[in-house]
């Protein structure tokens, strides 16, 4: 594997102090290849931004190391600075300012001589289809026109290395089509890319590996397809009925629990109280059906597939993306975590 | 993982030789100071009402005690001529006061984020823009109102006596610079920054020898005003119009014993870099 761009080992963040405090980082280890386009996948609340925040040089770690292009962040983030372009989640633009005056601060801060600044911003302007209106205040732009000024600055230094934090979060089809393009040109041009996602579909199709996190560690690593094939097996969603509950679901969850070739059967609670199961192989699915016949037990659907990202979550967490996501809708506080990120 | 073949996203390593560290600060405060600017020039509100409001009470204020019986100021001024010294340090005073607003809401909204992710060559060079970009816009609102009440027939100082005028505004404006910037990092949000300018801004006023001179008010708060900073400014600049030059000249007999300009400049100098020393900290963390 060529040589990591940035890495953090054994990296650990906690937020607030004494009973309040919430631990966002745990002894958290990621090693991203150089030149490679690598994703950050796991439910809200499970570390990505503050993983990202931390690359950015905009949070220090309690403990534990962190590298980027071969510089200490902690001991030289101004060197990190210089080698690192970061678009984070949330735009902060200047509303009075035109995009192309953004830019022009921004490679001013980069200490761009202001030739190269100005032929940038026209290079990157071009690139990602900003010319029309690049010259409009930025308070009037869509959410796409500012994921997108955002991105050209990130890149009007020509990092080394792009962190990019939910950028298709909220897009319309459109933008993000555009975005995904520039990604994959920036990695075949040999900047190494790293994105947070919990977007299952976009770090599939998108990243050559990728890290899940979960309660602020990585809990599987590999590309895309590795980690699929290392799964084995085919994915079965079973639904006895259109609107299960819970008794029926853990009912039928102990008597396939029986059955042979059957393995790691969970209740998805999110998806009407379907059941996610594993199958050796095609044999066992007819097996399956003859025993629910037996219990009496309608089946109202059976999907087979090959096993997904959200797959490889469930089988270390044990449960699905959808159901980790909704598990902390309730319990995150914005207010507070606008305040983590406020100077 | 292909290999680079040279296009407009390729990266590019930082130069071997860098700039001069001046020449990148010079660079980057310049660009920030910049933005400060055409907010403003976009923006032209603040600096309408941050002259607006002084002119008012200079005509107001003039007009309301334009009557006030000969004799009753030092030297047998003219309210007038009396209050437009005061006026002048408080259209600086209240500009300076704003510094920390725009500073606030970067926070707020998450652009200084955005600052703070450029490898800035000093990140102070956020703070200097902010002084930089209200020193000269108070400086411009005070000149405005010194040339009003010129035009009113309040006078004007000449030569010399316009030098000492504005190196006493500028020590002024950079003690409140410093408060407000200090505030604008120690506190939670705007709406307290606005809460504290608010508060602020009248009592400091009232409680100095802007409206009225040390004679006019009881004890307790002749020695209030004795220490109000606003009080240090007021003077050197009211003895300028006055003609008085000299730095050694008494220009406040205050409770305590008497203060010449020099002494006065002094005291406001004293505040305004302690107050630097005592924000300093503050900002090293925040910007840390």
């Amino acid at each position: 594997m060529p040589e990591a761009v940035i890495e953090l080992k054994q990296v650990s963040k906690r937020y607030g102090r004494g009973d309040r405090a919430v631990t966002a980082l745990q002894e958290l280890n990621l090693s991203v290849p150089k030149g490679s386009l690598y994703g950050l996948l796991g439910p809200n609340g499970a570390g990505k931004t503050t993983c990202l925040r931390i690359l950015a040089t905009l949070l220090a770690p309690d403990s534990g190391s962190v590298r980027v292009a071969g510089l200490d962040a902690l001991a030289d983030p101004r060197g990190v600075r210089e080698r690192l372009g970061y678009v984070a989640q949330e735009v902060a633009l200047d509303k009075i300012l035109s995009g192309r005056e953004l830019l022009q601060l921004q490679g001013s801060l980069y200490h761009l001589p202001n030739g190269e600044r100005d032929r940038r911003i026209a290079e990157l302007s071009g690139l990602l289809g900003m010319e029309a209106w690049i010259d409009r205040r930025s308070g009037t732009y869509s959410g796409g026109m500012r994921r997108r000024l955002d991105l050209a600055a990130g890149l009007l230094h020509r990092p080394a290395v792009l962190v990019l934090d939910e950028p298709t979060v909220g897009l319309d089809i459109e933008s993000r089509a555009a975005i995904w393009q520039v990604l994959h040109q920036l990695r075949d041009s040999g900047t190494t890319v790293l994105l947070s996602s919990h977007y299952l579909e976009e770090v599939d199709a998108l990243a050559d590996r990728l890290a899940i996190l979960d309660g602020g560690r990585v809990i599987a690593e590999g590309s895309p397809t590795e980690l699929k094939t290392a799964l084995g097996g085919d994915r079965v969603t079973l639904r006895v009925r259109e609107f299960s509950d819970e008794p029926e679901a853990l009912r039928v969850q102990a008597l396939l629990q029986g059955c042979a070739g059957v393995r790691q059967v969970v209740v998805n609670r999110s998806q009407g109280y379907s059941l996610n199961l594993v199958v050796e192989h095609d044999g066992v699915i007819e097996q399956l059906r003859r025993q629910l016949a037996e219990a009496q037990l309608p089946v109202f659907a059976l999907a087979q597939s090959r096993p997904s990202l959200d797959d490889v979550y469930l089988q270390a967490t044990g449960r699905t993306l959808m159901d980790a996501e909704l598990a902390v809708a309730g319990s995150r506080d914005p207010k507070a975590e606008r305040k983590q990120a406020m100077r | 993982m292909t290999s680079a073949t040279p296009t407009l996203l390729s990266p590019v390593a930082p130069a071997e030789a860098p700039r001069s560290a001046l020449s990148e600060l010079s660079q980057e405060t310049l660009a920030l100071t910049k933005r400060l600017f055409l907010q403003l020039a976009r923006r032209p509100s603040t600096l309408v009402a941050g002259v607006l409001q002084p002119l008012i009470w200079l005509v107001l204020f003039g007009a309301l005690f334009s009557n006030a019986p000969e004799g009753l100021l030092p030297d047998g001024m003219s309210y007038g001529r009396f209050l437009g010294a005061g006026v002048i340090v408080f259209t600086a005073f209240s500009a300076a006061l704003n510094a920390g607003l725009p500073l606030m809401f970067d926070r707020e909204f998450g652009f200084l984020n955005r600052l703070l992710v450029a490898p800035l060559r000093a990140r102070s060079s956020i703070v200097l823009a902010s002084v930089l970009y209200i020193t000269s816009l108070s400086l411009v609102q005070s000149l405005a109102i010194m040339g009003t009440a010129a035009v009113l027939g309040y006078g004007w100082p000449g030569g010399a006596g316009l030098l000492l005028v504005l190196v006493t505004l500028l020590l002024l404006v950079f003690a409140v610079t410093a408060l407000s910037l200090g505030l604008a990092f120690a506190l939670p949000g705007h709406i307290e920054l606005i809460a504290v300018i608010f508060v602020a801004n009248l009592p400091l006023l009232f409680a100095s020898t802007a409206l009225a001179p040390l004679s006019f008010m009881p004890a307790w708060l002749g020695w209030l005003a004795a220490l109000n900073p606003l009080t240090f400014a007021i003077e050197p600049i009211r003895a300028a119009y006055a003609g008085q030059f000299s730095l050694a000249a008494v220009v406040l007999e205050a409770p305590y014993g008497s203060l010449s300009s020099a002494s006065c400049l002094a005291v406001l100098a004293v505040l305004a870099a302690g107050l630097f020393l005592l924000i300093r900290p503050l900002l090293d963390r925040k910007l840390s």
